[in-house]
């Protein structure tokens, strides 16, 4: 139930986000989701793609920094208090949210968001007790 | 193996003796035949007969950089132009160089001093040495060159420069012993994992550094790359190239060749000569070179000496390696640092690369001292709160080093330059 989720380390530096945009395209990688970390020195770029690992394989032979590591990914819908039911189950749980990210998928007319909570098995657990509709990799990366 | 047990080896009284033979000589040589010391030691009323022991060297006048650069190009030369058979310079990165000559006794004593420093990282005529240190002006090519054909070694001259080159090299023929600048060991290690040559398969037994100031954390991280043991090479153009110093498989400092150079530690400031164990200027004085002596040259380089028997069973007083350069010395806010304090912090942090810059700005009238040191995988995290307390940690090690605040900044991988000589680590952006 947990989605790969590649972090990129990024200089805040003209034109470094875009490089690392620009290997993905060239192999043809589409990005399903994304999100931008910034500091005043340093950026981490948060992607979700159809083939995680040979996508952290061409970004590093660019020379990049990247991690594989894991988020939730749940479906809601895409209405005034979707996002908030979602919280309240990790809320009544107790499970600390470290970010998350959320978008419209509009064949759909659903919104989905990623979540990233401290301990994710943990968040896994709790949102499918809770009701939510957590998707399977399978299916976010066929978006 | 001892190249020349004898002279390496000896009693210090019986060394004390020659030393002193030795002094007496050259400093008559140097007062007949070159005007510039003549005119020195006449304003100090002082006669080459009162060298009557080897303390009494203390008498006599310092030689700086610059007293070599104003005789620029052939002006410290004691034989005639066509007894000089090599000359070599120094850089002359501020200003007009310094020019080195040497007889044909002198490459001699050269090739001497580097057979016996090349026996001591365990050469003998079966290896097979890669000299990546430059053959041209730079003494380090020739000087491993000389050593390395007076032991007897196949030498490979190959320069420094195409990386790829050196690694398939190393591999094909089976290099024994590299010879590299601390930081270009650093980038040849780096390519060489890329190219995915395994530690393994390189059949090196030895690595010997010179040119520049490391760390014993960076002679680790070498050590660990290379895996294999390396070795510390001292020298300098003026004096007479790499061969002044070399450093012994005990790895605790480098046996000077005191019966050719004859070393003394000062205060840099007050010009008092510092008794053994004591940090300061080291300051030599070539004994035999007999185109061009040298007397009490100023290197800049500080160190500290210590004299007894060596495990090894040499008994050549050994200078620790070199902690800092009067003048690479970084003056911010008043405190006194030298970036091979900022290394040995950086160097303390696993995953750390050993590739940084120090970058020093004066934003509004105060010092501002920035690291950049490159992330890695080790490094990083997904997460900003722990990546900021990594930039923070650094931080206060470099902070607890060197008793300042400094602003480290974390930059992608292989983005800081690569060095094939000497590194640059120090970008000084204050108008001074």
């Amino acid at each position: 139930m947990k989605i790969k989720q590649l972090s990129i380390f990024l200089e805040n530096k003209k034109g470094r986000m875009r490089k690392a945009l620009e290997v993905l395209a060239h192999a043809g990688i589409n990005i399903r989701a994304l999100s931008i970390a910034d500091t005043s020195d340093f950026g981490i770029l948060r992607l979700i793609v159809p083939q995680p690992e040979v996508a952290k394989e061409l970004l590093q032979d660019n020379d990049f920094v990247v991690k594989m590591g894991h988020v939730i990914a749940v479906e809601m819908s895409d209405q005034p208090g979707g996002l908030s039911t979602v919280l309240g189950i990790l809320d009544d749980a107790s499970i600390n949210l470290e970010y998350l990210y959320a978008f419209v998928d509009e064949k759909e007319e659903n919104a989905i968001v990623l979540l990233h909570p401290e301990d994710i098995e943990a968040g896994v657990d709790a949102l499918e007790k809770g009701g939510a509709k957590v998707i399977i990799p399978e299916d976010v990366y066929n978006w | 193996m001892i190249w020349n047990e004898k002279a390496e080896c000896m009693s210090k009284d019986e060394r004390e003796e020659l030393q002193l033979k030795k002094l007496q000589n050259v400093v008559k040589w140097a007062y007949e035949t070159i005007p510039h010391y003549q005119k020195r030691f006449d304003g100090l009323g002082i006669k080459p007969e009162d060298i009557k022991t080897l303390e009494d060297i203390q008498k006599l006048p310092f030689t700086s950089k610059d007293d070599l650069r104003d005789a620029y190009p052939f002006g410290m030369f004691a034989v005639p132009r066509r007894e000089i058979v090599e000359v070599h310079t120094s850089s002359g990165t501020t200003g007009k160089p310094t020019v080195s000559g040497y007889t044909k006794k002198d490459i001699e004593i050269w090739s001497e001093v580097m057979a016996r420093g090349l026996t001591m990282f365990g050469a003998s005529e079966d290896d097979i040495i890669q000299n990546t240190h430059g053959y041209g002006l730079f003494t380090g090519g020739f000087g491993v060159h000389y050593g390395a054909q007076n032991i007897g070694a196949t030498v490979i001259p190959i320069s420094t420069g195409q990386t790829r080159r050196q690694i398939e090299i190393m591999k094909d023929f089976g290099t024994t012993i590299l010879i590299v600048t601390p930081s270009y060991g650093l980038y040849l290690a780096e390519v060489a994992e890329e190219e995915g040559l395994d530690n393994n398969e390189m059949k090196l037994k030895a690595v010997g550094f010179g040119a520049e100031m490391w760390t014993e954390e960076m002679r680790q991280e070498i050590q660990r790359r290379f895996n294999a043991p390396a070795y510390n090479i001292y020298g300098l153009t003026e004096i007479i190239g790499p061969g002044v110093a070399l450093e012994c498989p005990v790895q605790d400092g480098l046996h000077v060749m005191e019966d050719h150079f004859y070393p003394e530690i000062i205060n840099s400031e007050t010009m008092e000569v510092l008794s053994e164990g004591e940090k300061g200027e080291l300051v030599l004085t070539t004994l035999t070179r007999h185109g061009m002596p040298i007397i009490r040259f100023r290197t800049k380089d500080i160190t500290t000496l210590r004299s007894g028997t060596c495990p090894c069973g040499r008994t050549m007083i050994k200078m620790d390696r070199i902690t800092g350069r009067t003048d690479d010395m970084l003056k911010i806010r008043g405190v006194a640092v030298f970036p091979s304090q900022i290394e040995k912090a950086l160097l303390k942090i696993d995953g750390l690369e050993p590739h940084y810059q120090i970058i020093v700005t004066r934003p509004q009238h105060l010092d501002e001292l920035e690291v950049q040191v490159e992330t890695s995988t080790e490094l990083f995290s997904d997460e900003v709160k722990e990546l900021v307390g990594i930039k923070k940690k650094i931080e206060n090690y470099v902070n607890s080093e060197i008793g300042l605040r400094v602003n480290v900044t974390l930059v992608e991988p292989k983005t800081l330059p690569r060095s094939e000589g000497k590194a640059v680590r120090v970008i000084d952006k204050r108008k001074l």
